[in-house]
């Protein structure tokens, strides 16, 4: 680890928190319907959206209309995606003349992006033609951060209410997230990408001639409008196979940075305009606080993990000073890149920089732990909220009897049927990441699909299941995933990590929405201070070291072990 | 306050009955409601199976499979032990007042409209609501009713606990009867209001015994997350025999099944109920009844307290606090004048000025009985009484009445006078102005005693979040006064029946939980809106319907402690929960490299415990597990002590206590354990 190195990590740091507080006011607004300094020009351009649709954006629904709603749009999103990958051979904007998708990885692929997880079992610059890009794929970066953040938003409104039936319009959250937030910061993004190198056209390729002499032909598209909503929706496919390490994606340590902020951006800045509406700007930091120990926890572990180097390549004669740089961007380092995989695992984004299997097994522990977690730190568009809203209802209700009421968090009681909710939206992630896991090894089609055995090979698998369930979509690597067992079960693992988690949370919001508010005494558990940052990080931890210790023992544990012990698999 | 007898965490006859009972309790159908430790059944009959299997194929696992069967079982027994015993110590008593219930016979009255016409005697089971019965010096009342005809002492022993008799008398707010009590003198006439088998009694019995335990709403909520997490762990144990077998590692189902029951939260599930029905019991133990698990729960949320002045924050009567004379007058004077005026006055107020008297200007009583001295009562015309002696003529009384005796019209008499009286009224006192011969002496300070300690409760319960209110029949200038002196967050004066619901309403608005305490009939109302209503045993039986606690005792600041109480019962469920979840890291330590040493002789890293060997490693834990039930009855039965030092510094000192011991103390224990099953060569 070098000084320069944190200071490069700090930076970034600084700069998210310093964006995300005007940011979080703006989000406030946004989402409780408010004028902003945009409406003026949005405005005109939102009513036509609801004269379109028909929708009346006066009129709030109950938590099970929203649902519906969410899932209505959705279902729509997964059949018309999946129908145009499968047709998109006959459509138009098709440059390399791609056939159609084949069927269990366009069902993979189209659950992939509704459910904001980006899971690519596609090579982009082989598979997709330009139309299915630009009016498919990209369309979903953009809807899909929006319902997470409509969902979020819900979820945050029934604890600010008292005694409501509704929680909000779902047609209304949505468009406003996409015309208000998105839109507008990707435009600016996009633009400053292009000027940093990263190529915007409609071009399928241009040709090189190499200093040999030989004739190269390097992919090129409209890679800058994807890459922007691709980190601010916390979304993480790539336009190409290699993603963020493609130096078209890529191009260099300040683009990387800057994308290291876009995708902490609208998280971090969606816990501020929480601690807003809920009124105490000290819930939303204790919130943030937890998240932020965890991610700069996990930045340390890698960081550090990734320096010290692999003493098995230092025996064989690699220089050891230079820590582990296998499957790393030179021009990134290790800084940058435990920065950024941190984050990208932290936050539901999932693009990478670096060979994520290539990191030494305590390196590798951190970005997979990070999405066996679910992905709060600070979480994905939206899913970081309500994602650490559920652990912040399990941590109060623990906590809160140890102070002798009946637990109450932000004014709401917890009880009977919120701890129901909060369970069984909790319980959906060891079911999806173990189950699978744990079949996918039993079965010679499962294990066919590694490049490693042992330890390593468990890892992969894992780490599969813990990126699609918790809607990271950041791959591992060393897992061929385009199989038929995988395109199925990963894409069941996307689907009901996402929908399966958020039915119970919207539910809860219901059932939170219609209590009665009540008033915070000197006897009320405190939640905006450090004893409840504490404590939320206590249960995170234990809750989940609990529930994956022993599989993680038999991953990368052991393997942490065994490399020490000179021995690899 | 008189507390039952105690009786001892583990009297032996409640032990030896409790052990008994912890088999009976095996019954699945009754497990059922307990999913914790059903599951924990479940795999233990199953580990039992395979531990048969091996004895009879003989392929040497049968002593490590039958020991860990046999501290399955444990695990099992030991919870249904420590539920068992929390009943037990309500079944002991119960049967004391069941006792007392027995073949009562009863005096019913034959024409129920004749209150002096004949009775016959019928068994009190048969009464019916409406019957009147007579109770005569010696009879048990048969079944709780209310007074209708006569006055009697009656001891209520049986009930409160507390052998100094009562008075009960037709009318008014002390006609209510309860079944099992004893008519000490004269002889009264009972019209029934219980049937047989809903008295009071009844109820109270069913109570201690847990008869009519349901899940508190509190309760169930834990449970969920105590289930919630033994699907979870399902889920790991299941799954980590696929993802070993691809490790190399063929694991048993007994090992399975010991991470299983390890990793469940068997210790606060095997204590769950054990906690809610010793809560109920030391309410009942501190003489309060409560009708349900329910009212205990909100008691520990209660927001604000509404008390009653009289009785709970003063003292039920006024007291004198100073003597002031009139310039010209001596102190001692007026106060000798007091004395002799107040001699005969044989109210509280009177004999309380005489005591003042005498404590704090060394007067001596005086025979009254010696010539010439005339004693002058008071009436409601003249608002003065006194003494006539020796040509001395003393009154005392209302200062307008004595003014208008000596001659001087209202408002009059000396500047030092006057300036007295205001300052007195101005503070919420009665001033007596106190005359002699046409001459007026002085003025006696009256007012209403805060009790002494009641200012530092007021504040602990300020510390707990806890707002107080006073409620008071008085003027708001008096009310404020003592408001201030007493430390109240808020009063209510001139305060009605309906004022006090009103009140209770606009709290429960705004999402505050309301606890009062009441006797009289009108204020059943507002018992029954509170959330918790706390009636006294000696009020109404409209009262005591109302709420959902009886304090048997009758003593209203006990509500405070109610409060207490209802606290130490959820934090006992929060504690032992974080105990049990933050157990479950040594147990991952002790057993996961034991699971796979074989495969990967790396993870003995993970060893820090440095256990002998793995199987002694499966089976400490276990026993851990089991015995830490045993272990943590007496917490569980006597509570987790609460001191009102603000809802921070409790949650600070029962994580340190229980969630970082709960990390600490089972490395320690796991490993004593693992010391003497490996010197015992167990494993």
């Amino acid at each position: 680890m070098t000084v320069l190195g944190w200071l490069q990590i700090l930076l970034v740091l600084v700069a998210v928190v310093a964006a995300a507080i005007p940011l979080g006011r703006y989000i406030a607004k946004v989402m409780s319907g408010e004028r902003t300094f945009m409406t003026p020009v949005i405005a005109p351009v939102e009513r036509v959206f609801y004269a379109l649709s028909g929708v009346d954006a006066k009129r709030e629904q109950g938590w099970r209309s929203y649902t519906l709603a969410m899932l209505a749009f959705s279902a729509a999103g997964l059949f018309s995606l999946y129908a145009l990958q499968r047709l998109q051979g006959y459509l138009p904007l098709n440059p390399q003349g791609f056939d159609g998708v084949d069927p269990a990885l366009a069902f993979n692929s189209a659950v992939s992006f509704i459910t904001n997880t980006n899971w690519q079992n596609y090579g982009g610059e082989t598979t997709m033609s330009h139309l299915t890009q630009m009016a498919g794929l990209t369309v979903h970066n953009f809807v899909s951060a929006a319902t997470g953040l409509a969902m979020a938003f819900a979820l945050i409104r029934a604890f600010t209410r008292s005694e409501a039936k509704t929680i909000g319009n779902f047609w209304v959250d949505l468009t406003r997230g996409v015309l208000y937030l998105l839109l507008p910061l990707s435009i600016v993004l996009a633009l400053v990408m292009v000027a940093g190198g990263i190529p915007q056209t409609l071009l399928a390729s241009v040709e090189a001639t190499t200093l040999e002499g030989a004739k190269q032909v390097i992919s090129v598209g409209p890679v800058a409008s994807q890459e922007a909503i691709k980190e601010l929706g916390t979304n993480g496919g790539g336009f190409f196979n290699a993603n963020s390490a493609h130096p078209f994606e890529g191009p260099s340590a300040w683009v990387v940075m800057l994308e290291a902020f876009s995708l902490l951006l609208v998280p971090v800045a969606s816990v501020i305009a929480f601690g807003r509406l809920v009124g105490n700007w000290r819930e939303g930091r204790s919130l943030l606080a937890t998240m932020g120990i965890v991610l700069i926890l996990g930045v340390t572990v890698l960081y550090a993990a990734e320096t010290f180097g692999n003493p098995i390549l230092t025996a064989l004669g690699v220089d050891g000073a230079a820590g582990n740089l296998e499957g790393k961007e030179l021009r990134f380092g290790q800084a940058l890149t435990a920065l950024f995989s941190v984050g990208t695992t932290g936050t539901s984004t999932g693009s990478v920089v670096a060979m994520h299997d290539s990191f030494t097994p305590l390196g590798g522990l951190v970005p997979l732990f990070n999405m066996l977690m679910g992905c709060i730190t600070p979480g994905g568009v939206g899913a970081g909220i309500y994602g650490i809203l559920v652990l912040a209802v399990i941590t109060v209700f623990v906590a809160g009897l140890m102070v002798g009421r009946t637990p109450e968090y932000l004014g709401k009681k917890i009880e009977t049927r919120e701890m129901k909710l909060a369970m069984l939206a909790i319980l959906i992630y060891p079911l999806l990441v173990l189950g699978f896991t744990g079949v996918s090894v039993m079965l010679k089609t499962g294990l066919d699909s590694l490049n490693n055995s042992g330890p390593h090979g468990l890892s992969e698998i894992l780490y599969a299941f813990a990126s699609t369930t918790a809607n990271n979509g950041s791959a591992f690597g060393g897992l061929t995933g385009n199989t038929l067992w995988y395109n199925t079960t990963l894409g069941l693992a996307m689907f009901f990590g996402r929908f399966a988690y958020v039915v119970p949370v919207l539910a809860l919001a219901g059932s939170v929405a219609v209590k009665r508010k009540a008033p915070a005494s000197v006897g009320t558990f405190p939640t905006d201070g450090p004893l409840f940052v504490g404590l939320l990080l206590g249960i995170i931890v234990i809750l989940y070291l609990l529930q994956y210790f022993p599989v993680l023992a038999l991953g990368p544990i052991v393997e942490h072990f065994a490399m020490l012990a000179g021995k690899a698999y | 306050m008189a507390s039952r007898s105690a009786t001892s965490l583990f009297d032996p006859a409640i032990a030896r009955r409790a052990a008994i009972e912890a088999f009976r309790k095996l019954n699945p159908r009754t497990l059922a409601k307990n999913p914790v430790i059903f599951v924990t059944e479940v795999v233990s009959l199953g580990v039992t199976i395979l531990f048969l299997r091996d004895l009879i194929t003989g392929n040497g696992e049968a002593l490590f499979s039958g020991q860990i069967a046999a501290w399955l079982w444990f695990t099992v027994l030991f919870a249904n032990f420590a539920e068992a015993v929390a009943e037990g110590r309500g079944k002991a008593q119960a049967d004391a007042m069941r006792r007392t219930r027995s073949d009562t016979r009863a005096k019913r009255l034959v024409d129920h409209k004749h209150l002096d016409g004949a009775f016959e005697e019928v068994n009190a089971l048969d009464l019916k609501v409406g019957d009147i019965v007579l109770v005569e010096p010696g009879d048990l009342i048969p079944s709780d009713g209310e007074v209708v005809a006569g006055i009697a002492s009656v001891n209520e022993s049986a009930i409160t606990g507390e052998s100094a008799p009562v008075i009960r008398e037709s009318g008014g707010d002390r006609s209510a009867v309860t079944g099992g009590t004893m008519v000490l003198s004269d002889g009264i006439k009972v019209r029934v209001t219980a049937a047989a088998g809903s008295t009071f009694l009844d109820r109270m019995i069913a109570l201690v015994e847990g008869a009519e335990r349901q899940k508190t709403p509190n309760e169930l909520a834990l449970s969920i997350l105590l289930s919630g997490l033994t699907i979870i762990f399902l889920i790991v144990c299941v799954s980590l025999w696929p993802v070993a077998l691809y490790s190399g590692a063929t694991l048993s189902v007994t090992v399975l099944v010991a991470l299983l029951v390890c990793l469940i939260p068997t210790t606060i599930g095997g204590l769950l109920s054990a906690i809610g029905i010793a809560g109920m019991d030391r309410l009942i133990r501190f003489n309060v009844v409560a009708t349900s698990g329910r009212a205990v729960e909100a008691a520990g949320d209660v927001d604000t307290l509404l008390l009653d002045k009289t009785g709970t924050i003063t003292f039920g009567n006024r007291m004198p606090s100073e003597f002031i004379a009139v310039s010209g007058v001596p102190e001692q004077a007026l106060a000798e004048a007091v004395l002799l005026s107040s001699l005969a006055d044989e109210t509280p107020e009177g004999r309380s000025i005489v005591a003042l008297a005498k404590s704090r200007y060394g007067l001596t009583e005086m025979d009254l009985s010696q010539a010439g001295a005339t004693i002058v009562p008071f009436t409601a015309q003249t608002r003065m009484s006194g003494i006539d002696l020796k040509g001395r003529s003393l009154r005392k009384g209302a200062v307008d009445s004595v003014l208008a005796s000596v001659g001087l019209g209202d408002g009059g008499g000396p500047p030092d006078f006057r300036a007295a009286v205001d300052k007195i009224a101005r503070t919420g006192g009665t001033p007596l102005a106190v005359a002699e011969n046409q001459r007026l002496l002085g003025v006696v300070h009256l007012k209403d005693t805060v009790k002494p300690d009641i200012k530092e409760r007021f504040a602990a319960l300020r510390a707990m979040g806890i707002k107080t209110v006073m409620v008071t029949g008085d003027n708001p200038v008096t009310a404020a006064a003592i408001a201030s002196e007493a430390g109240v967050d808020d009063f209510l004066a001139k305060a009605t029946p309906e004022d006090k619901l009103a009140y209770i309403r606009k709290e429960q608005q705004g999402g505050r939980l309301i606890a009062m305490c009441g006797d009289g009939t009108n204020d059943a109302p507002a018992l029954a809106q509170a959330d918790v209503g706390v009636a006294m045993q000696t009020g109404t039986q409209a009262a005591r319907e109302a709420g959902n606690m009886v304090d048997l005792d009758s003593d209203p600041t006990k509500l405070i402690e109610v409060v207490g109480i209802g606290k130490q019962l959820l934090m006992t469920r929060g504690s032992l929960t974080t105990f049990s979840i933050a157990n479950d890291v040594a147990k991952y330590f002790a057993i996961i490299p034991a699971l796979f040493l074989a495969t990967y002789p790396e993870l003995g890293a993970l060893n820090v415990m440095g256990l002998h060997s793995p199987r002694s490693a499966i089976l400490s834990a276990v026993i851990f597990n089991a015995l830490i039930i045993i272990a943590l009855i007496p917490l569980a039965l006597k509570g987790v002590p609460y001191k009102p030092i603000g809802a921070a510094a409790l949650l600070r000192r029962n994580l340190l206590l229980y969630g970082l011991g709960g990390i600490v103390v089972p490395f320690i224990g796991i490993k004593i354990i693992d010391l003497a099953v490996s010197t015992l060569h167990l494993a």
